[in-house]
Formats: C-alpha cells, sequence, structure tokens
C-alpha cells in the first residue's frame, strides 16, 4: 500500500464541516437514517396497535439493543481498522460502562428493593455488608455515573494503553494479553467481595430519572439516545480519521515501523484512538444496560469481544458505517436463529467467522464500496483508500 | 434358653482368647473361634433381648473377624431378619413388597421372600452405641491395611472410651506402617480425652505433638479452647504442654504446605504444559494463533471416551490398557483434523495472523458444537485404569494422586520427545528453519507449505495428548478446551515463541506461581495476580522469557 497517498497532509475541500467529516455516501445514508430512526420509531411505537405502522414494544426494545452493539462495533472498527489494533477485550470497556450505569440504577432503586434498605442494594444487605463502599459514593447523581461511565474505561484504556504501546507490544501479543484482561476482569466480578453484586451482577432496576423502565415512553426515549449516540460517535469517529491524525493513524496500521522512523510518535497516536474506543464502548455499555434491565460478569467473558470482532469484519472492518452495520445483521441473525434454531446458531456463526475471513476480506460494506466504486470511477478517484488491504498490518 | 445359649458361646470364646492369647498371636482370633459359635450369636443377635445382644455384640467385637462387619452393619440399618418357624437369621433388604435375603456369613443370596414370614431385630439406643463401637473394633482387624487405616481415622474424628483397649490390642499388631501412625493418633486423641492420668494425658500430646497433621491442630485447638481460666494447676499445665504441641505442628505443617503447594505447582504445571506445548509448536513456526486448539485437546478427550467405549464393548478385560491405545488415537484424530485445518483454511490466510485468529476462532465455535450435537452437552465417563487410581498421602496432609503424577511423568516424556524432533530429526531442522527464517529456508530448498502441515498436524496432534491426560482429571465436555485456552496463550506469551524450553520453564514458572499464591489471595485472586503479572510482564520482554533474536523475530 503507498504510503504517500495514505498521507495526504489536507484535505483540499471546504464547505460545512459536518458533510465534510462525513465524508462518504454509506455513513451519511446512516447518520441520516438514524436520526430519522430517533424520531420515527418512537412516534410509530406510540400508534395504537392495531394501525399499520405500528412498531411493536418487544422491536424497539430488540432494535435499541442492536444499536449500542453498533456503538461498540463502531469503536472496535476504530481500532482495528484504522489502527491495525486487535482488541480482543473491548468487551472489558463496554462491560465496565455498563456496571457504571447499573449501579447509578442499583442507587436509584432506593428502599424499594427486597429488603427495603434505604442505603445498600440488595445483594450487599444479603452479604451482611453494613456499609456501602466508597467507590459506591457519588452514583446516586446520574451526570457522576454518566461521567463514570466514559473515564472509567478510558482511565483502563489509557493505563493498559499507555503500558503496552511503549514496549510495542503489537498484532497478534496485544490481541491475546486484551483477552487476558477482560478474562481477569471476568473473574474479579465474579467475586462477591469486589462489591459489584458478585456472580448475579446487577439487576431488578426501577427506573431512570424517575420514569419506569418499564414504560413503552421510557424505551423509546431510550431507543431514539442509542440512535441518537451512534449517529454521534460515527461523525467522531469520521471526523477523527479523516482529519491528519487519522492519516498518521492509517500509516501506523500500514506500516508502524516506517511511520516511527519517519517521526511520529506512534504510541501517542495508538494510545490515543484506543481511549476514545474505550470511551465510545463505555457509552454504549451505558445505554446497553436499561435497556435489558441486568448487568453481570459474563459480559466480560473473552468470547463476547470476539464476537464483536466479527460483526466488524462482517460489516467491513475500516468502514465505520459497516462496522454499525454488520453489528446489526449478525445479531439480527443471532436473534433469529437462537430462537428458530438453536443449535444452528453456533454454526452460523463459526461459518461466518471462517467465510468472512476467506472469501469476504473486505465485509459488506468494503465490498459493497468497491462495486460503487466500479459504477462510478469518480467517487473513487478523488477519495484515498481508508480500507485497510487484507495484508495491512504486515508489511513491515 | 437364649441366654444359656450365649453363656456356651461366651465359655467357648473365652476359651479361645485365652489360647490365641497364650500363643501371642491376637489377629489369629477370628480364625480360631468356631464357625459354630459365631453362628449362635449371630442367632442372638437377631432374637436375644437387648442385654443379650449387647453382650454378644461385646464378644464379637474382640473376635475381629471381618465377615461380622455386614451383619453388625445391617443390625445397625435395621436390616436383619429372622424367620419366625425356624429362626434362621438373614440380611433381608425390602424391595416393592418382598424381602431379597442373604444368609449373613457367607453372603450367599437366598433369593425373595415374603416380609410376613420374618421378624426384623429390634434395636434401642444404647445397643446402637456398642454396635457403632464394635464396628470400629472389628474394622481396626480387617485384613485390608487401608480399611485398618480408614477406621482408625474414623476413631480418631469421634473418639470414646470404649475403644481404649481394642486400640491398645490393634496397636500390638499392627505391622503396617500408615495404619499404625494412624492408630497411635487415634489411641493418643482418645486417652487424651478420656484418661483422668495426667502422665497418660501429657504423654499422648506429646504423642500427638510429633505429627504434622492440620486435623490433630483442629483437634488440640478444640481441647485446649475446653480447658479454661478456672481450671485447676494440672490442666493448665497440659493446656500449656498442648499450646506448644500446636506451635510445633504448625511450624512443621507450614514446612508440608509448602512442599506440598510446590508439588501441586508441578501437577498445574505439566496440565499447562501439555496444554500449551502444541501451540507453541503451531506459533512459534507459523507465527499461526489457533483459537481452535482447545477443541483438539477437547478432540483428544472424547476421542479416549470412545477407545474406552470400544473396549469396554469388545475387549472387556483390557480396559485398564485403553488408555494406552488412546494415547495414539487421539494423536491421529487430532492431528489429522489439524492438517485438514491447514490445507483449508489456514493455507489461504498466510501473512493475516489476525485473520487466522478469527477464522480459527470461528472454527473452534463449529467443533465446539458439532461435538454437542454428536455427544450431548453432558459431561462424559472416562474412568481411570486401576494402576492410575490410588494416592500417596504424605504428611502433612499432603496428598499426591497417582493420576497426577502420571501426568507429570506424560508430560515430560511429551516434552522429550519433542524436543527430539526437534533437534534430531530432518523435519525438525527444516521446521526450525522455517521459524527463523521462512523466506530463506524456502530458498534452500524446504518446501515451507508442507512443513506448515505437519508442523500443524504435530501440534494438534499434541494437544490430542493432552486431551488424553486431561479426560483423567476433567470433566469431559464439550466446552473443555475452553477452559485451557487462555492459560496457554499465558504460557507461551510468557515462555517466548520458538522455543520449547522457554514453554517448560512459562507452564511450570506459572503453574508453581499460581499454587503458591492460591493460599494467601484464594483460587480467583490468584489467578487475577497472575494475568496481571504476565501483562505487565509482556511490558518488559514483549516476546517473552527465551525470545528469538535478530531480524527474524520483527518479520
Amino acid at each position: 500500500m503507498s504510503l504517500v497517498s495514505a498521507l495526504p497532509a489536507r484535505r483540499g475541500r471546504s464547505g460545512s464541516l459536518f458533510f465534510s467529516t462525513l465524508g462518504d455516501t454509506g455513513g451519511t445514508i446512516l447518520v441520516a437514517f438514524l436520526l430519522l430512526a430517533a424520531v420515527l420509531v418512537p412516534v410509530l411505537n406510540a400508534l395504537p396497535t392495531d394501525s399499520g405502522l405500528h412498531i411493536p414494544n418487544y422491536l424497539v426494545s430488540l432494535f435499541g439493543k442492536y444499536l449500542c452493539f453498533a456503538l461498540l462495533a463502531l469503536s472496535v472498527d476504530l481500532i482495528w481498522g484504522f489502527a491495525g489494533i486487535l482488541s480482543l477485550g473491548h468487551g472489558a470497556f463496554f462491560a465496565l460502562g455498563g456496571y457504571a450505569m447499573g449501579m447509578h440504577l442499583m442507587r436509584e432503586i432506593g428502599t424499594r428493593g427486597v429488603y427495603g434498605n434505604a442505603t445498600l442494594p440488595d445483594f450487599m444487605v444479603f452479604l451482611n455488608w453494613k456499609e456501602l463502599p466508597w467507590y459506591w459514593y457519588g452514583f446516586d447523581s446520574f451526570a457522576f455515573a454518566a461521567l463514570m461511565a466514559i473515564l472509567v474505561p478510558g482511565a483502563l484504556a489509557f493505563v493498559f494503553g499507555w503500558f503496552a504501546f511503549r514496549s510495542r507490544v503489537t498484532g497478534v501479543y496485544l490481541s491475546i494479553i486484551t483477552q487476558a484482561l477482560t478474562f481477569a476482569l471476568m473473574l474479579a466480578f465474579f467475586r462477591n467481595d469486589f462489591g459489584f453484586g458478585g456472580n448475579n451482577g446487577l439487576t431488578d432496576f426501577k427506573d431512570i430519572f424517575g420514569f419506569s423502565l418499564q414504560a413503552k415512553s421510557t424505551r423509546a426515549s431510550l431507543f431514539a439516545a442509542s440512535a441518537i449516540a451512534l449517529a454521534l460517535g460515527y461523525v467522531l469517529c469520521r471526523f477523527l480519521v479523516s482529519s491528519r491524525f487519522g492519516r498518521v493513524l492509517i500509516a501506523v496500521r500500514d506500516a508502524e515501523s516506517r511511520t516511527r522512523f519517519l517521526g511520529y510518535r506512534v504510541e501517542h497516536y495508538k494510545l490515543f484512538a484506543f481511549v476514545i474506543s474505550a470511551m465510545l464502548a463505555g457509552i454504549a455499555g451505558a445505554l446497553y444496560v436499561p435497556q435489558v434491565g441486568i448487568i453481570n460478569p459474563r459480559e466480560f467473558a473473552p468470547a463476547n469481544s470476539i464476537e464483536v470482532v466479527i460483526w466488524v469484519a462482517v460489516g467491513g472492518r475500516g468502514t465505520l458505517w459497516g462496522a454499525a452495520l454488520g453489528a446489526v445483521l449478525v445479531n439480527y441473525g443471532k436473534t433469529y436463529f437462537t430462537g428458530a434454531l438453536p443449535e444452528a446458531w453456533l454454526y452460523v456463526l463459526g461459518a461466518l467467522f471462517i467465510g468472512v475471513t476467506l472469501f469476504l476480506p473486505k465485509g459488506v460494506g468494503g465490498t459493497a464500496k468497491e462495486w460503487l466504486g466500479k459504477l462510478w470511477p469518480k467517487v473513487r478517484a478523488s477519495k484515498p483508500p481508508l480500507t485497510p488491504s487484507p495484508q495491512a498490518g504486515v508489511a513491515e | 434358653m437364649v441366654m444359656q445359649m450365649l453363656t456356651q458361646a461366651v465359655g467357648r470364646l473365652v476359651r479361645a482368647c485365652v489360647l490365641c492369647a497364650a500363643l501371642g498371636s491376637g489377629t489369629a482370633v477370628a480364625q480360631t473361634v468356631e464357625t459354630k459359635s459365631i453362628d449362635e450369636m449371630v442367632q442372638v443377635l437377631a432374637i436375644g433381648d437387648f442385654t443379650a445382644k449387647i453382650e454378644a455384640t461385646q464378644v464379637l467385637a474382640t473376635t475381629g473377624d471381618p465377615r461380622l462387619v455386614p451383619i453388625l452393619q445391617a443390625l445397625l440399618d435395621n436390616n436383619l431378619y429372622a424367620r419366625k418357624s425356624d429362626n434362621l437369621v438373614v440380611i433381608g433388604k425390602e424391595q416393592g413388597g418382598t424381602l431379597a435375603i442373604t444368609d449373613p456369613l457367607t453372603e450367599k443370596q437366598l433369593g425373595a421372600a415374603a416380609p410376613a414370614d420374618f421378624e426384623r431385630a429390634r434395636l434401642n439406643n444404647r445397643l446402637r452405641t456398642v454396635l457403632q463401637t464394635a464396628l470400629g473394633a472389628l474394622q481396626l482387624a480387617h485384613p485390608d491395611p487401608a480399611r485398618r487405616k480408614a477406621s482408625a481415622d474414623a476413631l480418631f474424628k469421634t473418639p470414646s472410651l470404649e475403644m481404649v483397649e481394642p486400640l491398645k490390642i490393634a496397636l500390638a499388631h499392627e505391622s503396617n506402617g500408615s495404619a499404625r501412625k494412624a492408630l497411635v493418633k487415634a489411641l493418643a486423641a482418645t486417652e487424651l480425652q478420656f484418661t483422668d492420668q495426667p502422665e497418660a494425658k501429657r504423654a499422648a500430646v506429646v504423642t500427638l505433638g510429633a505429627f504434622a497433621d492440620p486435623d490433630i491442630r483442629a483437634f488440640l485447638n478444640s481441647r485446649i479452647s475446653g480447658i479454661n481460666e478456672a481450671a485447676p494447676a494440672e490442666q493448665q499445665e497440659l493446656k500449656a504442654a498442648m499450646i506448644a504441641a500446636v506451635a510445633e505442628i504448625e511450624r512443621r505443617v507450614a514446612t508440608w504446605q509448602m512442599f506440598g503447594n510446590v508439588l501441586q505447582g508441578i501437577s498445574l504445571g505439566s496440565v499447562l504444559l501439555l496444554a500449551a506445548i502444541g501451540l507453541a509448536i503451531t506459533f512459534g513456526v507459523m507465527g499461526v494463533i489457533n483459537m481452535a486448539h482447545g477443541e483438539m485437546v477437547m478432540l483428544g478427550a472424547y476421542t479416549t471416551y470412545a477407545v474406552q467405549l470400544a473396549f469396554r464393548e469388545y475387549l472387556p478385560g483390557g480396559l485398564d490398557y485403553a488408555l494406552l491405545v488412546a494415547i495414539p488415537a487421539a494423536f491421529a484424530v487430532s492431528g489429522l483434523v489439524g492438517i485438514a485445518i491447514e490445507r483449508g483454511i489456514i493455507r489461504w490466510l498466510y501473512g493475516r495472523p489476525l485473520e487466522t485468529l478469527l477464522a480459527t476462532w470461528g472454527l473452534s465455535l463449529i467443533l465446539q458444537q458439532a461435538v454437542r450435537s454428536a455427544f450431548g452437552p453432558t459431561n462424559m465417563q472416562v474412568t481411570s485404569p486401576s494402576w492410575m487410581s490410588g494416592a500417596i498421602e504424605l504428611t502433612g496432609g499432603v496428598v499426591l494422586t497417582y493420576n497426577r503424577i502420571w501426568i507429570v511423568v506424560f508430560a515430560l516424556l511429551v516434552f522429550g520427545l519433542l524436543i527430539f524432533i526437534q533437534r534430531r530429526t530432518q523435519f525438525g531442522l527444516q521446521m526450525r528453519a522455517v521459524t527463523q527464517n521462512r523466506r530463506m529456508a524456502r530458498s534452500m530448498g524446504i518446501r515451507s507449505g508442507w512443513v506448515d502441515a505437519l508442523t500443524f498436524g504435530l501440534g494438534s496432534g499434541v494437544a490430542g495428548m493432552a486431551g488424553v491426560a486431561l479426560s483423567q482429571i476433567d470433566n469431559v465436555s464439550p466446552n473443555l478446551g475452553q477452559g485451557y485456552i487462555v492459560d496457554s496463550f499465558m504460557v507461551v506469551v510468557f515462555g517466548g515463541v520458538g522455543n520449547l524450553w522457554g514453554t517448560l520453564v512459562g507452564a511450570f514458572g506459572l503453574g508453581i506461581v499460581n499454587k503458591f499464591l492460591e493460599p494467601y489471595a484464594g483460587a480467583v485472586l490468584g489467578k487475577i495476580l497472575v494475568l496481571v503479572a504476565i501483562v505487565l510482564f509482556i511490558q518488559w520482554r514483549p516476546r517473552g522469557l527465551f525470545a528469538l533474536k535478530g531480524r527474524a523475530v520483527e518479520a
């Protein structure tokens, strides 16, 4: 891959920042669709049940969940597609964000728990704890919890990434230690004395901002919030990767040593992208928990994190919007198969992993882009290649 | 009439005892008592009054005849019957309205009978206590040393005054070392608890203090807490002696535990070595992370199960050797699957390690589900051959099971074999050449594709053999491999790629560190600490302990 073409220092275009950062057709469609859905879905959900346009409640929460997964996939694509960092532990950041939100929701329960204890969540009463551990302080406030849902994953990513990238741990080694990270966190959160509900995690949430989590309107609002978060996340990622910073990141992906020899502090670029990505994953987790009503240590399982990677691979690594699409497609498939043919789901998922890597290395998104490029050669010529070539990250 | 019979029998027994005491052979008692008199006593047990029963039990207890154990047990469990017509004594088990009866002494099946024809032998609480003690005494004279030891251990846990004499007799005739130790322990504990002579008590404390046994520590501690401040000076003295003994035991136990931790660590390390070494080969040579490696282990374990099933079906006599057949079978099955994977999938993904990782992960999902569909999601029963069951019990509560020892031996053998292949064969030479510099190796005429396929087959085959070993200590289920995959990666990353010695050091190092951390931090936290330590270690040596040096590394 030509490094020169990947590093145009300036964008020679002007115009509104918003549309220039969107940059590509797929992304524009995605953002437009998301904003439309954020408005339309709650409205259609509110229609009477017998109306032909009515969207049933279960679909609203199902797709709300998918959108959170899509945001998680987006965060993985930012580092895998553009910095060549294959994290097999991104589920950890997602779950940490989820736990931060879960803790707030636990505090919201107040005296309505089974034991009716005003200061302690049920599981602490059950474990005979006498007072709230210090790390639960502050979660009464939504703002604090929301901040933590972003800062905790960010801080963990910063510490972990700082060590890893400084020591030039790359490739499969990095993948394996990210996997170890999430595995260690899973073991820790399974422990009762860790103070996060152990095996059962946090559940039995009642309401958020005083609105019941079971209410139709709350669910629709959460869906809308997820759609808007995904749209904003997309715009942020697109802005990052098409900025000067993004160009360097792509150079790192394609030829890390060369970029370093050119004088870039490679580890700083990678670290920044890694932290942003972890924060996005944290936000996704924070939006996910109120919609599914539970967060437990199984979210940390390494298998979950690896599954996220396949969403990105199916959708198209390095396309951003493809990652979001892939997450929705694969998860819809999962919902369908686990309902209709539970035996077959693991075969399908396994075949997806193998099939996509062997036959569709650019994913659905990348392949679609290629075809579109053939149809409208002009569009193609004006853009530098953003999707990684199959050999990317090895050619050093 | 019953009383008459009893006195007669007791008379004979006493004579027999005196006789054998004169000959100086106590364990021979069982043989010298005439069968007839035992028959009569059994009769008493079934139909006599309570006083007679108690006396008969006490006399029977001194015979040391192991045939009496099931009878006394049956009486204790309300399973002893006498036929109403002719007072025939039988052991009966009620089964759906009928009574399955057996002869009490010969244990011969006598078929089924109507419960109405029989009368159940009655029990009261005092008889129950006597029966329990008698059972203990009889078991102390059991011909099998392991049984004698077990009953002595049981008496240590529930000491009773009546057992002092039987224990002393048993101790006088005991020749087996470990059973003797158990008897000494039980006797000392009984004396400490029940005698009123201070010297005997002190002697018992000294005896107990010489052991390095956590159970004795607990026993002494319970005695210590039983003596309060207000007790007389004599008691206080005893208390001080016991505290000193506990301290002594504690010191000794700590040393043994340390030793035990090392042994446990070596055992865990050998399991890790088996699981990781195949991974180290494929990763080292091909730079391929095989996420389906755990499933190769799982396939090996299922092959063991299948081989065992076949043996059970066609060659039940050779079941003990099924495992020896399973080793090459598992190697072949996993190895062939490995070669198929390499030719079918991995070959197309060279130079794309991250994609290989994903594809093999997908494969692992498929293999797991396939095994689940074929064998079901439940655990499969793989029995250990007789030469692998049992354990060596060392002092200080350290137990070494034979299957663990065999696995250590097996792991080292496999390791030695792989080192031999790597160092001394043509294939090994080519493998090392490809590891160090693939392009140069190709230029020298080595068919690297062929080496890749065979290496992957070898690595997978070794994983299959690991599965045979793991089937002995872990559940054979579709998730078997999953539990080891993260650990295996840690070993490989820690030990360094391309060097089998690194894997050896990594596996045993992690195993021992893990087991040393466990007592202080608990199993889970210990594991977390190890993982964190490895993540930090990677910062310091990004390519592991024994990294390849030179330009080849960056490729």
